[in-house]
């Protein structure tokens, strides 16, 4: 019985001080640990849309928007969070769209686990530079092997054509949320 | 009778000797995940060795209250508590790293090197003791850590800790960053440090040898007795 009680004793009071401490450690964390996040998020907005100077969530859209201003304060476009499967896991980008969602200003890939050196491809500038002005309507296409000769098509990597697809299917399917969202007005 | 280790051999063994991961072979899942570059693999030595040393210090001054059906259960706790706390110090001041190690931060409650050396050292030694016994298997692990993480960054992407070592002209190799490239280095560290440790052992047993040979049995039995 004795060492029942013994037990019990010793792991609650280790309980109770972790957890004590992992409180403390925590209140003095989280507001930092949400000031990255957020001074992340608006560093890759400015980014995607490099005349932004200013910006507001859309919080009505169900996905992660934000409509951004010029330093004029006027609204030159949105900066659309989606996400969708990728060749190993999630891909999450952002992408800079005009006003009129008819082009694409910029692309950033936030979070994806693609193969290194391979599917990460997706990432660099020489990939994500082919999104620049490119046109949205009617799909963004995209082709292999040879140079894009139509303005709403991009070159896939060469042995990550998974990863390049994924990017290009994830955009069509966000600015085609983006679209419906404008013709129900929620843009506004 | 419990063998009298010198302080100093305390801290040094687990550097060379018993090297939590070319000897023990210990706490191989973060070591193999995680070195495609030298700077990671420093972060992740850093973080397990931050967290092996607390853990020991705590759990050897407190060895005495726990009761030993509980113990396990109790240093989990313990060293969950500490990751934990790295975990949310390293969101918070170096998100970068944080993210480049990714779960992997959170999977050191499990890394077998911190709770192995919980079991077989810091529940049986005074705290002093358990403190260099920690912070050399710690320097140990960040060691093999930093040198596989180096070869892998430098034929995997041609740089060390990012700065360029390699020409231009040098393709690297894929397969040096994706998993199979640290197994392969892995391997070949162990062979080399086993091939170092068996020729030291034979140039040992060849010198007692040549001894023998030199001053005959009944001196050295003579010299044994002495000593």
């Amino acid at each position: 019985m004795n060492k029942v009680v013994q037990m019990l004793l010793a792991l609650t009071g280790i309980g109770i001080i972790s957890g004590g401490l992992l409180a403390m450690v925590d209140g003095w964390a989280d507001p930092l640990i949400a000031a990255n996040k957020k001074a992340e998020t608006e560093a890759a907005i400015f980014r995607v849309q490099p005349e932004g100077k200013n910006y507001e969530a859309l919080n009505n859209a169900g996905f992660e928007v934000y409509k951004v201003k010029n330093k004029n304060a006027d609204e030159i476009g949105y900066a659309l969070v989606y996400e969708g499967n990728g060749f190993q896991g999630k891909i999450r980008l952002m992408c800079g769209l005009s006003k009129d969602l008819e082009k694409i200003l910029a692309l950033e890939v936030l979070e994806q686990v693609e193969t290194p050196g391979l599917g990460t491809k997706v990432t660099e500038t020489p990939f994500t530079n082919q999104f620049k002005k490119l046109e949205t309507s009617p799909n963004i296409n995209w082709v292999k092997g040879i140079p894009p000769s139509k303005p709403n098509e991009i070159q896939a990597v060469t042995g990550a054509t998974i990863s390049s697809k994924s990017v290009v299917a994830i955009i069509n399917n966000g600015i085609k949320q983006m679209k419906k969202l404008r013709d129900a007005g929620g843009l506004k | 009778m419990k063998k009298q280790v010198s302080l100093s051999q305390e801290y040094l063994k687990g550097i060379w000797e018993n090297n939590p991961i070319l000897i023990q072979l210990l706490g191989l899942c973060p070591t193999l995940a995680v070195t495609v570059s030298a700077i990671n693999g420093l972060a992740m030595g850093l973080a397990a060795s931050f967290v092996l040393v607390m853990s020991s210090l705590l759990i050897s001054s407190i060895r005495k209250t726990i009761p030993g059906q509980v113990r396990i259960a109790s240093f989990i706790v313990i060293i969950a508590t500490f990751v934990t706390i790295v975990d949310l110090v390293m969101k918070a001041k170096f998100p970068d790293l944080s993210k480049a190690l990714g779960p992997f931060i959170p999977l050191i409650v499990v890394n077998c090197v911190i709770l192995g050396r919980q079991e077989a050292f810091a529940s049986k030694n005074n705290p002093g003791r358990a403190f260099l016994d920690a912070i050399g298997m710690g320097t140990g692990f960040t060691l093999a850590l930093v040198v596989l993480g180096s070869i892998r960054e430098i034929i995997g992407s041609r740089t060390i800790f990012s700065l360029q070592v390699l020409p231009d002209q040098f393709e690297p190799w894929l397969i040096m960053i994706l998993p199979a490239g640290a197994f392969l280095t892995l391997g070949l560290l162990l062979g080399l440090s086993n091939m170092y440790t068996d020729r030291k052992k034979r140039i040992e047993h060849e010198s007692i040898i040549a001894h023998y040979k030199r001053v005959g049995r009944e001196e050295l039995i003579e010299e044994l007795e002495v000593k």
